[in-house]
């Protein structure tokens, strides 16, 4: 049998497996608690698992490997900046989230606020966030399954992209919060046991000995001990002192980003009580930590085993670096036929990845325009429960359609960057005003929208006037160049700025409610009046 | 949903004595610990990006300083994520839980 045949087999009954739960899901999706939030019934163990499986995207499966694989080290420093993220997630928003928020990020900016402009901003951002996030998924699974599964033809592609976007569209409007939740925590518990199978066949076959490993990675990758330090592919020498102020820029983007990415915030919804939102992160960190600690053996073990070149003959970004490992280090191991099984393993295991991520984007998005922008926007807040998820499903669909339309055409284009913008857009305009609505008193209206639009318009217009947009071999349009700032991630400017729009917005006016100030606050260190989880 | 919007209550609360301390407990541990780790992971970063030569020190083998600089980055947010954790349990949710009692005692 072909590993592309075997690949199709298990992809088939992981998605069999998931819709079932999906179906079985809807069955106790009955209000818009259910909808949204999983009638906030899972434990924290299984929200830890599910934000493992909502964040580890394919971008840090295959792309943090495959960096790692061609690069060296510089991989590396892209998975910490993912991981010490999720402290400010712990120590500064989980919980205040959970006892103060209800549905979206917005429901906490706007707690004290003038609802409307609020919500709008909350809006925008998290839709605009979701969908370039979304979009980077897309076009990554386009061209990742027709590598995997053998489909070269342009029409393959397409339907592979069409593929994608209708499950995860069924996803979420059948099985909601619940079965989107459910559709992560299988996919988490299968990519932590692939990746741990394949790791421990390459540290042995290197007798477990981290620096023969190291070693063989550094002299297969033709680039000798300079792959085993930063500098080969983020802020290198000749780039000069840009190039090192965009490595910094993209470190503290990272850091600061994951705290403000809505598909995240929603999930500390999920639980019963603050502290199993506190216990979820914590298992977040434990999961998320070892993976990233996997995925450095992955991608060292990639270049020793495979070869650098071999790599980046099959993708140019590597991205096939840890299915070309599986099938060495099987072969090597078991035999031609151990190779194709975990090949199959692993690309099954990337689908199921690809397909977790995106419908978790796609119910945050849809979730945001129908809680935020219909019901509480448009409608001003006089909508029925049932209504408001009716919007929310059709949103679904329709976010799904657009990323499909969206991610077609760009399939051309280099939209890797896509993942920097919406983590940068987080950090600059999301951070922000969560922060200051929980920790500031004077914070109030024209300071959380001046927060939200002055970060998210700053990120934009930089990364537009950047080398990632245009003027770079690399770029999304690299044949014209309209650039003018030497750096291709806008965090350094554009987070110290949404910081300072959110401050001068709010001093130069005058709203300020003292009394509310002390209701979000009691709330949200003590717990009182917070949404109780759903009987059933 | 049975809490009334009853801000005095609320204010009440956050002038008082107790919820003053679990605010002290809960800042004055969470803000000085982000601003070390965030410090912490900016000096991996810059030092990441400006001195390449020190990062570049092999240690053991083919382990450097970089890789060791970067696995101690894991190890300190494991570490710090267990501290929180066993202090939210032992300094703060007692207080929180008995707090939250006496508001809604008020409020229902």
């Amino acid at each position: 049998m072909k590993h592309e045949t075997l690949a199709t087999i298990l992809f088939l009954l992981f998605v069999a497996g998931t819709l079932a739960i999906t179906f079985w899901a809807s069955r106790n999706t009955k209000t818009a608690t259910d909808y949204y939030a999983g009638g906030r019934s899972f434990s924290g163990v299984q929200n830890g698992l599910a934000i493992g499986g909502d964040y580890m995207s394919a971008a840090s499966f295959l792309g943090i490997a495959g960096i790692i694989a061609l690069s060296g080290y510089d991989g590396f420093l892209y998975s910490i900046g993912f991981l010490v993220a999720w402290l400010v997630a712990l120590l500064l928003v989980a919980e205040l989230m959970r006892n103060s928020g209800k549905f979206t990020m917005a429901d906490v900016l706007a707690f004290r606020m003038s609802p409307r402009p609020v919500r709008t901003a909350a809006g925008v951002s998290t839709i605009v966030v979701s969908i370039f996030y979304l979009l980077a998924q897309m076009v990554g699974a386009g061209a990742l399954v027709g590598l995997l599964l053998g489909i070269t033809s342009e029409s393959g592609k397409v339907w592979t992209i069409i593929a994608v976007g209708l499950l995860m569209v069924i996803y979420v409007v059948i099985g909601g919060m619940k079965g989107t939740t459910w559709v992560q925590i299988v996919k988490a518990v299968m990519l932590m046991t692939g990746a741990a199978l394949v790791t421990l066949l390459v540290l042995g076959k290197f007798g477990f000995n981290l620096s023969t490993l190291l070693g063989d990675a550094a002299q297969q990758s033709g680039k000798g001990d300079a792959f085993l330090n930063a500098g080969l592919k983020y802020g290198t020498e000749a780039q000069g002192i840009w190039g090192k102020i965009d490595l910094i820029s993209l470190g503290i983007a990272l850091v600061l980003g994951t705290a403000g990415l809505p598909h995240i915030l929603i999930r500390f919804y999920t639980v019963p009580t603050a502290k199993d939102a506190r216990k979820s992160v914590m298992w977040g960190i434990g999961i998320i930590g070892v993976f990233y600690l996997l995925t450095l053996v992955l991608g060292f073990g990639a270049a020793a085993v495979v070869g650098s070149e071999k790599i980046a003959a099959a993708n140019a970004a590597g991205n096939t670096a840890a299915p070309q490992l599986a099938e060495a280090i099987g072969a090597d191991i078991f035999g031609e036929v151990g190779g194709t099984i975990l090949l199959a393993v692993i690309a099954a295991v990337a689908f199921a990845t690809i397909l977790a991520v995106v419908a978790g984007l796609t119910l945050a998005s849809s979730s945001s325009f129908a809680h935020d922008l219909y019901a509480h926007v448009f409608k001003k807040g006089q909508v029925t429960d049932k209504q408001e998820v009716r919007v929310a499903r059709i949103a679904a669909f329709v976010i799904g359609a657009i990323a499909i339309a969206l991610a077609i055409p760009a399939q051309s284009l280099n939209v890797a960057f896509l993942v920097a913008l919406a983590f940068a857009v987080a950090a600059s305009g999301n951070l922000p005003a969560i922060l200051y609505s929980l920790f500031w008193k004077r914070f109030n209206t024209a300071g959380a929208v001046s927060a939200i639009y002055g970060g998210l318009v700053s990120a934009l217009v930089l990364v537009i006037f950047s080398p990632a947009v245009s003027g770079a071999p690399t770029a999304m349009f690299p044949d014209v160049d309209f650039h003018l700032i030497p750096l291709s991630n806008p965090g350094v400017f554009s987070i110290p700025i949404g910081f300072l729009c959110g401050y001068l917005g709010t001093i130069f006016s005058k709203e300020y409610n003292a009394s509310k100030y002390a209701e979000i606050e009691v709330r949200s260190l003590t717990g009182v009046g917070m949404e109780k989880a759903a009987e059933h | 949903m049975t809490v009334q919007h009853d801000s005095s209550v609320y204010e009440e609360m956050q002038a008082s004595e107790q919820f003053q301390e679990l605010r002290r407990r809960y800042r004055s541990w969470a803000f000085p610990m982000t601003v070390a780790f965030l410090a912490w992971y900016l000096l991996y970063v810059v030092l990441s990006g400006f001195a390449r030569g020190f990062m570049g020190t092999k240690l053991l083998g083919e382990i450097n300083v970089a890789l060791v600089f970067g696995v101690l980055q894991f190890v300190s947010t494991f570490l710090i994520a267990w501290a929180y954790s066993r202090h939210a349990a032992a300094k703060l949710d007692p207080l929180a839980d008995e707090l939250r009692a006496q508001v809604e005692e008020k409020t229902q």
